[in-house]
């Protein structure tokens, strides 16, 4: 690889993902609360990792309560902690976070923990905003109180724009299937077609039922260490090259353009930059499907294909199974799970990439993998660049 | 005006009081940055732009275009009724955006489309709230 000197991105490859894990079971799990999820990820992810949770001193969680509710949980005293909530793609800004802190000598071995129990709401805090929120003032009243309306707000304006079509979204969800169908941990695995997905109910026009993701519990965690110190540990190392954040709003009314995704073209370029890589060198792509509209503004916005041409380039199989751009290769948040803050399990999918392990889903030979995040309405984007290489 | 309104309010905060208060007098009332000459929102008692304090407010004109919408066929269960909503974004002659609902229109995208031009209707949803929503016009709106 080449481009990126130490010299001038000192975070580059400086920190290496040694350890990822998810809940026992993933899906609906009527017995399971919250923290038991992050639990059973974080003791899979450490045991992965070779580690146990002695030698963990920097914990990143995301919820809606204190940082400390984790730690405390897992009986870890952290001397670093990271509690940074910018929606879904949390999870990938703590990566951010833990390479700056593991390059900066203030931790050495970063957990990084989601638990969520999405869909049986166990554990769970009831309410997401106050009352007299900016939120609940200038948005709900009008019957804008869930996420499919942020992202939909995208969808009909790219349409309008450029001309993408209803089939074209559903090309994504399609997709997802299939990959779906080589996991057997996907939630959804049933055969899919674009016709299933355009007669399925519209929810919020443009967006059908099958344009949605996913509502499920699960967890994931991820563990980070040195490159140095991760050539000590039982799983081969996968090095975090390139790492990028952008906020714009957090009410998808502030929002800049609703045809281009401008943090997540901020947080491409910032990863790409740090990492010396190019789109066209990424071999695996993990992209959050909140809706089938997000990796849509993705792919533009990250340089995959040109402003607007999105629509053209997942069609006719593109980004599914053979295809030549393999993309949510986990079945994605559309068909495997999606628990409400998916973005752990894009870091996940992608290492297990990298290290050969997607069983039949495996995409031959990948050495650098792309993971990019959304959260809350296109208000937050991370992206993250993975390499078997440092 | 309904006094079985069941969706869900606004609770205003002191600086964004005399918004709701203006849009009760059927008044959509924007803050306004005296330093750079700029209208914005939501409100704040600062400008987003130039961190200018010295702020006033004023009325729109309340025409605008609609840059974006979808078509929510799930409203809320507080709702008082269930019928397809649309749900847009309207930018304001005066430049802010807002979010808000479409009225007066078929909700199908045969009939509601980006771009069109709209214009602000008041409606009095409670004795206390008056949420402003937003109809398409053939007026043009002024530069
Ligand atoms: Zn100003």
């Amino acid at each position: 690889m080449s481009g990126a000197s130490s010299a001038t991105m000192p975070l580059r490859a400086r920190a290496a993902i040694v350890g990822v894990g998810e809940s026992d079971q993933i899906g609906r799990l009527a017995d399971k609360s919250a923290q038991q999820l992050h639990m059973e990820a974080a003791r899979n992810a450490l045991a992965d990792a070779g580690l146990g949770p002695g030698d963990v001193d920097a914990v990143f969680t995301s919820g809606r309560n204190m940082a400390n509710e984790v730690p405390e949980y897992l009986g870890i005293k952290p001397r670093f902690v990271g509690g940074t909530q910018v929606g879904g793609c949390s999870f990938l800004v703590h990566v951010e976070h833990a390479m700056a802190a593991i390059a900066a000598g203030v931790c050495s071995v970063a957990l990084i923990t989601h638990g969520e129990s999405g869909y049986s709401r166990i554990g769970m805090p009831r309410q997401r905003w106050g009352d007299d929120s900016v939120n609940n003032q200038f948005e709900i009243p009008y019957g804008a109180g869930g996420p499919v309306i942020g992202y939909g707000l995208a969808a009909t304006r790219h349409m309008h724009e450029y001309g993408t079509t209803s089939e074209q979204l559903a090309e994504v969800a399609v997709a997802a299937r299939a990959w779906a169908t080589l996991n057997p941990r996907a939630f959804s695995r049933n055969p899919l077609s674009i016709g299933d997905v355009l007669s399925s109910r519209l929810i919020a026009w443009p967006l059908h039922l099958l344009d949605c993701c996913l509502v499920t519990d699960a967890g994931g965690a991820v563990v980070l260490t040195s490159a140095e110190r991760s050539r000590d540990l039982p799983a081969k190392p996968i090095y975090v090259l390139g790492a990028g954040t952008s906020l714009t709003h957090q009410m998808v009314s502030q929002m800049p353009n609703f045809d281009r995704w401008d943090a997540a073209e901020r947080s491409g370029a910032a990863a790409f930059a740090m990492a010396g890589v190019s789109p066209r060198d990424i071999d695996v792509a993990e992209i959050y499907d909140a809706f089938t509209i997000v990796p849509l503004l993705a792919l533009e916005a990250l340089g995959f294909c040109g402003r607007g041409e999105s629509g053209a380039f997942v069609t006719g199989g593109r980004i599914a199974p053979g295809g030549e751009f393999p993309m949510n290769t986990n079945g994605g948040g559309l068909s495997y799970t999606h628990t409400g803050m998916y973005g752990i399990f894009l870091i996940v999918e992608a290492v297990r990439q990298l290290r050969g392990q997607s069983g039949d889903a495996q995409v031959n030979g990948a050495e650098l993998a792309l993971c990019h995040g959304t959260g809350g309405e296109w208000s937050s984007a991370a992206t993250l660049i993975l390499s078997t290489h440092d | 005006m309904s006094t079985t309104y069941t969706g869900p309010l606004p609770v205003p905060t002191p600086e964004s009081r005399p918004f709701w208060d203006a849009a009760k007098q059927h008044r959509l009332s924007l803050p306004y940055c005296e330093s750079c000459k700029r209208s914005f929102f939501y409100p704040r008692p600062f400008c987003p732009f130039c961190f200018g304090e010295d702020v006033s407010w004023r009325d729109s004109c309340g025409r605008g275009t609609l840059i974006t919408f979808v078509i929510n066929h799930r409203p809320p269960r507080s709702f008082p009724n269930q019928d397809p909503l649309v749900i847009g974004i309207v930018e304001l002659a005066e430049g802010p955006r807002l979010m808000s609902q479409i009225v007066g229109v078929e909700p199908s995208p045969d009939h509601v489309v980006c771009d069109m031009p709209v214009e602000v209707v008041f409606d009095d949803v409670t004795a206390e709230v008056t949420l402003p929503k937003f109809r398409p016009t053939n007026r043009a709106t002024p530069l």
